[in-house]
């Protein structure tokens, strides 16, 4: 069982939790995720780690309700508790050494997008950070990514907040302007799609985190299976990054429907 | 043969036994049949044990059938030597705890092996029964017997000797290695990645074949002997190497299974509803899919191709059919004498309704405009001159391709193993195939502390194989480590 520390109401249907799990807390890096079960009769889901703090032993993840089960994760409040997490999960993210690094991030995906930005920061890159997401209520996290980066583009669809506009023209306005050695992409997997044909296009390298469904994260089921150059990888131990130009998106798209 | 076996053939007991039945006697009697729900119900039930098993009275007559023979080859059968007529002859004299006892001696979990050894092709295959050309005595089902029936006396444990060691995955491996270790006096800590203990036993093989109930049973045992269990902890990843040293663990046995799933790069492969076998049992096993209250979704498919012919394809069609599959199809590439699987679960899946389409092979699947499965594309096939192993290996016919309507294709060609380990521990050497490379004996790897065995060594096997794998790694470790 694992407590429920603190929680943070994002958006409607967006928290914020913080908990209790001290040896994931010292051993994940970024780009690492952990399968959450809510309870007894609960699923296994994927959630990406946001944020961990070795002092107080605990990670904190960044929920967002589309589902039964996330929605069940929503609703549980301080003091609370996890049936079961596991982690951290997949291949954590090769932080680049210097050079200039776009990370953009959808909705919840700035989530686990943070602790790269972190790192790609420590480590001597320019950041530049684009988020994005429909209306300005759905931006998360922009304090803490503003902290760590050069310089923020926050883009919503409705123009309630920073520039109106797709993800995809905030990084190309970018492109544009002045050389970037590598793009990260998190968020809906429509969204990175049109972002890695984008930066195709600027012949940028560009990696994206894929979230697909699964069951139990350590290579099993192989219920995660993209094609990428070709060839089928599980998301769960060869990833979740990958080359995102070569990504076959279209049946991420598909396979990510198998349940609906 | 085990030398030190608390039966042994010389006891008075047994001589007398033996005397008690002329050898033709033992010879007319029948072979036991498993007493079994119907096909018609058993298709209706997810949980339900198909073998009820045997009664006292058959268990007893089946018991008497077994001739003691002086050179037993059964014994040389079983990967284990377990003390066959020294377990069988004490059901005979209905002395149930001393035949479990018996069992004990070299198989940590009887229960178990009574009720998924291939025993066809293992001890039953060396009975001497066989030479007269008669049914081999049901070895299985007596010691599934035994197990169920006999009440052991409190197993004795070691004086604590306060050394820690570490088990790595909760599978037969790993409990088997735990049991012997406590046994000694060790301090064990079962690390396992899911958050259920019992790795295979509970993700991959059915409860209408080996009961949750079972492997609880078996799990209490060693929980009561006072092995820890840490479930959701997946060595390599939660806890490094180095952590598990730091925590004062002075022998690691690595016993993680096989767990990735092959699939075989065809086009059409990663369309809906086709899923690995590993996918379609633990959301079934594991996770409940598809039983009221719980969260877990699994597609219920009516018309469901199994490709594959083992074991796990077995338990994949069968638990289709229980899911509602109208034609639950197992498609193998060889024909039916070359299924790897138990001849039981083969008669009891032909009894449930499945289809078998032998000498077929998948090369291509087609899915409809949402991306969903509708079609196979098999192609014929037909067996060609044996190969190394003396196994014909099928070719195929030109031409000669099919297409069969399918709403599920579930995949069941075969594991991996898993990386995950091998991975995250510098120095270990681990072969082309991803096995850990242990030396044959002593089932040390290239690392002084560090054991595995199972699955992680052999690449995927069989339930006994890997306990005894645990036993021949606990008994080295042991050594070692009090020397």
């Amino acid at each position: 069982m694992f407590k429920i520390i603190s929680k943070q109401q994002f958006s409607a249907n967006v928290v914020k939790l913080e908990v209790e799990a001290p040896r994931i807390a010292s051993s994940r890096r970024p780009g690492h995720f952990v399968i959450v079960i809510n309870d007894e009769h609960g699923e296994r889901i994927p959630l990406t780690i946001a944020d961990a703090d070795t002092k107080s032993g605990t990670i904190t993840l960044v929920v967002q309700a589309v589902g039964e089960s996330s929605r069940r994760i929503c609703e549980l409040e301080p003091g609370q508790y996890l049936h079961d997490v596991v982690g951290p999960l997949g291949r954590a993210t090769e932080i680049r050494q210097g050079g200039t690094v776009v990370c953009c991030g959808g909705g919840v995906g700035v989530a686990p997008l943070l602790p790269i930005i972190k790192a790609m920061k420590q480590a001597g890159c320019k950041v530049i950070s684009v988020l994005a997401a429909r209306t300005k209520d759905l931006i998360i996290l922009e304090e803490q990514v503003r902290e760590y980066s050069d310089e923020v583009i926050i883009m919503t669809d409705d123009g309630s907040y920073g520039r109106k506009g797709l993800v995809t023209e905030g990084v190309e306005s970018v492109l544009q302007r002045e050389h970037v050695d590598e793009v990260v992409t998190i968020g809906p997997a429509v969204m990175m799609k049109f972002v890695s044909l984008l930066t195709k296009k600027y012949d940028v390298p560009t990696v994206a985190s894929l979230n697909t469904i699964m069951v139990d994260g350590t290579g099993m089921c192989g219920a995660c299976r993209v094609t990428v150059d070709g060839k089928t990888r599980f998301v769960c131990i060869d990833g979740p990054e990958f080359d995102a130009h070569k990504v076959d998106f279209d049946e991420m798209l598909m396979r990510l429907r198998s349940y609906n | 043969m085990n030398q030190n076996t608390i039966s042994p053939r010389t006891a008075s007991w047994r001589e007398e036994l033996r005397k008690s039945r002329t050898a033709k006697e033992r010879t007319a009697i029948e072979r036991v049949k498993m007493p079994e729900l119907t096909a018609e119900y058993r298709v209706t039930t997810l949980t339900e044990e198909v073998n009820s098993g045997l009664t006292r009275q058959q268990a007893v007559m089946e018991a008497s059938r077994c001739l003691d023979c002086p050179d037993p080859q059964c014994v040389t059968g079983c990967p284990v030597e377990i003390n066959i007529p020294g377990f069988i002859k004490n059901i005979e004299r209905e002395n149930f705890d001393e035949a479990l006892a018996v069992l004990r001696e070299t198989s940590a979990l009887p229960a178990v092996c009574g009720r998924v050894c291939p025993q066809e092709k293992q001890c039953e295959s060396k009975c001497i029964y066989n030479k007269m050309n008669k049914p081999a005595v049901a070895i299985g089902y007596l010691e599934r017997y035994a197990a169920d029936n006999g009440n052991p006396e409190a197993t004795c444990k070691a004086e604590t000797n306060g050394i820690k060691v570490a088990v790595v995955g909760s599978g037969p491996a790993g409990l088997s290695f735990a049991g012997d270790m406590i046994k000694r006096g060790f301090d064990v800590t079962v690390f396992e990645a899911l958050h259920e203990i019992g790795g295979v036993l509970k993700y991959g093989i059915p409860e209408f074949r080996l009961p949750n109930s079972i492997v609880e049973k078996e799990i209490n045992g060693l929980r009561e002997l006072g092995v820890k269990f840490e479930k959701n902890t997946i060595v390599g990843k939660t806890l490094s190497y180095d952590d598990l040293h730091e925590m004062g663990f002075k022998g690691i046995f690595v016993a993680s299974g096989a767990g990735l799933p092959r699939f075989m790069d065809i086009p059409g492969e990663n369309l809906i509803n086709v899923l690995s076998s590993n996918e379609y049992l633990t959301r079934v096993n594991l996770m409940h899919a598809g039983s009221t209250g719980y969260a877990t979704p699994v597609f219920r498919g009516k018309k469901v191709a199994i490709i594959g012919g083992g074991n796990t394809a077995m338990d994949s069609c069968r638990t289709a059919r229980r899911m509602g599959a109208e034609r639950a199809i197992v498609v193998y590439r060889r024909s039916e004498t070359e299924m790897p699987a138990r001849l039981e679960e083969v008669k009891h899946a032909k009894e449930e309704g499945v289809e078998f389409l032998t000498l077929h092979n998948p090369i291509e699947y087609l899915g409809d405009e949402q991306g969903r499965v509708r079609t196979m594309r098999l192609q014929r096939m037909e067996l060609g001159e044996p190969d190394a192993g003396g196994r014909r290996s099928p070719v195929p016919v030109p031409g000669a391709i099919e297409e069969v309507e399918v709403d599920m294709v579930i995949v069941s060609v075969g594991v991996s193993p898993n990386p995950l380990i091998p991975n995250a521990i510098e120095n270990l050497q681990v072969s082309k195939r991803g096995t850990i490379i242990v030396d044959e004996t002593t089932l040390q790897s290239s690392i002084s502390d560090l054991y595995a065995g199972g699955d992680i060594v052999r690449g995927g096997a069989t339930v006994i194989l890997a306990m005894g794998d645990g036993r021949r790694a606990a008994a080295s470790m042991a050594e070692k480590l009090l020397s």
